[in-house]
């Protein structure tokens, strides 16, 4: 019973984090996008400082009509958004917050694979609307995304791979033990590499070819409407959440800092979350859209190159130590 | 020497930073009024006091935006045996903004100033039909223009203060001139009169 009512807690906290965090990150967005465009963003919805702009959002979502268009594959197309957001939720589930067994939803030995792999499939999700809308652009969308999917999640598996590396293991619990501050320097072209890789991968700007509203409408997304296109909006905030935890927890240490074993571990990586998650925005803001061809250049002559470097690197220091 | 790579990237990134820490530079407007600068074009205000039904104003308009009705009257004659005046009584003054286009061409040639620039701009209407405004209406208008912005240091003195300048310097040097000659024959008395 008492296994039941634990499991249950845990669960429950994920997903509020799950349900929050995204909002809170779009929140962000807004605002901190507004004042470095000189703006002020939202104002009024909710009072003070629109703090309530994402919820009168989502009322707005919820009363759209939604739409299937008559030639799309009625199934695909509609169960798309569920594919795109879910695995966000899973991933969430076994990144650590804190030290211990107490501070993580469910501890997976092989976190960096099950992590890897379940993001892997969120980037389903688009694939899975592109080619059930009918509609070209919504195919070109869905094929940039397979490209890019294609070229970076290879950077990012290798980047993981490096990190497990000097661990020694693949458990994201496991890593966190074995952090030490110099690892810091040690796998900081990794950590680029990652965090780099990761962002394409979410098809953020500037790596945001899949979903260029310019030039292919909203790519996959052209077709969606309602509560179902405000849960692959969902899906991209969650998405943010989730690189920003893992590469928190992967490369700057999670929850080591000042009293980080002493109770304050979930602060630092929260902080070290938030921190992240500001910079994912603040790429956003400050550069254009990469092109098709320099998005697939960036990542096969920049981001692998870089990505075995530095695996060459962490193996070569690792023997140097042992 | 070639740029450090990356230098560019990172200039973006510190463009977008200081920006953030900066002020913004969004207008609140229905929560705060706009600072509109002096001379705004907003509304034209009729001071109908003035108006002496000339049709200047409406003749002169591009747009024939301006209605002006009126009829003469005639008064008696101020003095018996005199002849009987007549002058014209305005009727109807309108502007049609809907099609006004802020020209201020009417302002410029109306010769009894009657007419004036307002910066009151609040005044959007469902109907179109309701962007015509009577008299009554441009009278109110009359309350919100602001006063004439001073002149420029060093400007050209006005011209109705030139000319009345110059009619009282006139006057002081001619009573100037009387008080002397009057001194000068009270003088020319004494001497006279002490034989």
């Amino acid at each position: 019973m008492n296994d039941v009512s634990d499991v249950a807690l845990r669960l429950a906290i994920v997903f509020v984090v799950f349900l929050v965090a995204p909002l809170l990150v779009g929140q962000t967005e807004h605002k901190v996008m507004a004042h470095m465009q000189g703006r002020l963003g939202p104002m009024y919805a909710g009072g003070f400082h629109g703090w309530a702009q994402l919820v009168a959002d989502g009322v707005k979502f919820a009363q759209k009509e939604d739409v299937v268009p008559a030639a799309a594959d009625r199934r695909v197309f509609q169960l798309a958004p569920a594919v795109a957001l879910l695995p966000y939720l899973l991933v969430l589930v076994v990144i650590p917050v804190g030290p211990g067994d107490g501070a993580v939803g469910q501890a997976v030995d092989a976190g960096i694979f099950f992590v890897l792999a379940v993001m892997g499939i969120g980037v389903l999700g688009s694939l899975m609307a592109g080619w059930a809308s009918a509609n070209k652009f919504s195919l070109l969308g869905g094929l940039r995304t397979a490209a890019q999917l294609l070229s970076y999640e290879l950077p990012m598996l290798l980047t993981a791979a490096s990190v497990a590396m000097a661990a020694g293991t693949v458990s994201l619990t496991g890593i966190l033990d074995a952090f030490a501050w110099w690892w810091l320097p040690w796998q900081i072209v990794g950590a680029l590499v990652f965090f780099v890789a990761g962002l394409a991968e979410l098809q953020r700007p500037p790596f945001d070819m899949p979903v260029a509203d310019s030039e292919i409408i909203f790519g996959a997304y052209t077709e969606y409407t309602g509560l179902r296109f405000a849960l692959f909006l969902l899906a991209e905030y969650a998405g943010i959440v989730v690189l920003c935890a893992l590469t928190t927890v992967l490369f700057l240490g999670g929850w080591h800092g000042p009293f980080g074993a002493d109770g304050l571990g979930w602060l630092w990586t929260v902080l070290k979350t938030a921190l992240l998650a500001f910079v994912v925005i603040w790429l956003r803001v400050s550069y254009p859209r990469l092109r098709e061809d320099q998005l697939q250049k960036l990542a096969w002559t920049t981001l692998v190159p870089l990505a075995l470097a530095q695996i060459a690197l962490t193996g070569i220091v690792k023997v140097a130590i042992n | 020497m070639p740029p450090i790579p990356g230098s560019g990237l990172a200039k973006g990134l510190a463009v977008t930073l200081r920006t953030m820490t900066r002020k913004t530079v969004t207008a609140q407007y229905p929560d705060a009024q706009p600072e509109l600068p002096p001379r705004s074009r907003g509304v034209i205000g009729l001071f109908e006091e003035n108006c002496t039904v000339c049709m200047l104003c409406a003749r002169e308009c591009p747009d024939w935006c301006i209605y002006i009705d009126s009829h003469k009257e005639t008064s008696p004659p101020a003095a018996p045996g005199g002849r009987e005046r007549s002058r014209n009584v305005l009727d109807r003054f309108a502007i049609d903004f809907s099609l006004c286009m802020y020209c201020g061409i009417c302002i410029e040639v109306c010769p009894f100033d009657a007419l004036f620039w307002s910066p009151e701009f609040e005044y959007a209407e469902t109907d179109i039909h309701e962007l015509t405004h009577e008299r009554d209406k441009l009278r109110e208008w009359m309350w919100t223009v602001p006063e004439p912005p001073a002149l420029d240091p060093g400007a050209e003195e006005p011209k109705e203060i030139a000319a009345a300048r110059k009619a009282a310097d006139k006057l002081a040097a001619q009573r100037a001139q009387e008080q002397r000659e009057q001194q000068e024959r009270n003088q020319a008395d004494e001497k006279g009169g002490t034989p």
